[in-house]
């Protein structure tokens, strides 16, 4: 990003940044950078908070009167990543005779729906796996967990971006099913800490490492510190 | 994440070019964002694709098509303003803080190889023609 703001001061174009790693904006010098200490993901700082982004941008706005640059300007508010899972329910087991994962994630559609009817339809599941195919999706998590290998196990696509949908579906449920969902960090350590498709997808990662997948399409299954 | 991107080499500029653009309340002013977000009817973004998307100033039908793990989605998934400010642009557009908002905004992927070449000289040198085409006198820069 510090990039294209040389590319469009070249041409003639006032730029100011928001940037989210303070050391990548002392070494690439962009004209106007406002160094935001929030999660990186929200560089806005908090979502439906209006004044607060407000304020975001009324300094990253204030650099502009600057005569001279480069400049880097800090944000005084640091947000934090939390650890604590989200404490809400899961659906009881249905169908025992399906992979607890497979079963798990039938049973949260309806709060996937409703969470995407709150959100006027907006959903960023669906890459390579929609979320009808989300329950295929972790059955074949669950083959590979349980020696299958990988690319014999019936993923739809690349696993990355199958995985990608899998913790996308989770979140976005989350969000209709708890008030806290929007805090940082907390729906994802609800899918990875609690959710049995969450501790599917670290299984199935485990296997593939395991099996000397390329490492690729193990690794980035998840975030890199898990 | 922090930790392993301060460790990561970047592009090496001699200089820092700096524009001085007119006062904000007369200025029309863009997003351009590297978080990867895409209109749903558009194609998503491969790995390293160094091309970009534009997005339409009304458009709200929007993805994150970042390829990264490592970054909160909750957050855009709850308001895509707090990645793409574009409500809060029309909100001080309204209240006379700044000139106009662009017709369209530009998304890049942030997730580059070292060099950000193609991006430096191709991709990036394009979307400068089409914010001059539009008029735009500020880009605001918003990462993931």
């Amino acid at each position: 990003m510090c990039a294209l703001a040389h590319v469009f001061e070249n041409e003639g174009i006032a730029t100011t940044a928001l940037v989210s790693v303070r050391s990548v904006a002392e070494r690439m010098h962009p004209p106007r950078a406002l160094y935001c200490e929030f999660p990186i993901g929200r560089p806005l700082g908090r979502p439906g908070d209006d004044e607060f982004q407000h304020d975001v941008l009324r300094q990253a706005f204030g650099l502009l009167e600057r005569p001279a640059g480069p400049v880097l300007e800090l944000h005084p508010v640091v947000i934090e990543l939390e650890t604590e899972p989200l404490a809400c329910s899961l659906p009881v087991r249905f169908d025992p005779s399906l992979p607890p994962a497979v079963d798990e994630a039938r049973a949260l559609r309806t709060a996937y729906d409703r969470s995407v009817g709150q959100r006027d339809g907006r959903t960023n599941v669906g890459r390579v796996a929609g979320p009808d195919a989300i329950p295929d999706v972790l059955a074949a998590y669950d083959r590979i967990a349980n020696g299958t290998p990988w690319a014999e196990a019936g993923l739809p696509g690349d696993p990355v971006q199958c995985a990608h949908d899998v913790r996308t579906y989770y979140e976005e449920v989350a969000l209709a099913l708890d008030d806290a969902a929007a805090e940082p960090g907390r729906a994802e350590a609800w899918f990875y800490d609690v959710t049995e498709a969450g501790k599917t997808v670290l299984a199935a990662r485990a296997a593939m490492q395991a099996q000397n997948a390329p490492f690729a399409f193990w690794f980035y299954l998840a975030r890199g510190t898990r | 994440m922090r930790a392993y991107v301060d460790g990561q080499p970047v592009p090496e500029f001699d200089a820092t070019p700096f524009v001085s653009p007119p006062p904000l309340s007369t200025a029309t002013v863009a997003i351009v964002t590297t978080a990867a977000i895409h209109l749903e009817s558009d194609a998503g973004f491969e790995s390293a694709d160094t091309g970009f998307r534009e997005l339409p100033r009304a458009a709200r039908d929007l993805r994150m098509g970042h390829w990264s793990p490592n970054f909160d989605r909750t957050g855009f998934a709850a308001d895509l303003d707090v990645v793409f400010p574009i409500d809060r642009l029309e909100e001080l557009a309204a209240a006379g803080v700044i000139g106009a908002v662009a017709p369209r905004h530009f998304s890049f992927a942030g997730n580059q190889d070292d060099s950000v070449t193609r991006v430096r000289l191709d991709s990036g040198p394009a979307v400068a023609r089409l914010l001059r085409d539009d008029g735009v006198d500020v880009v605001l820069l918003t990462p993931v």
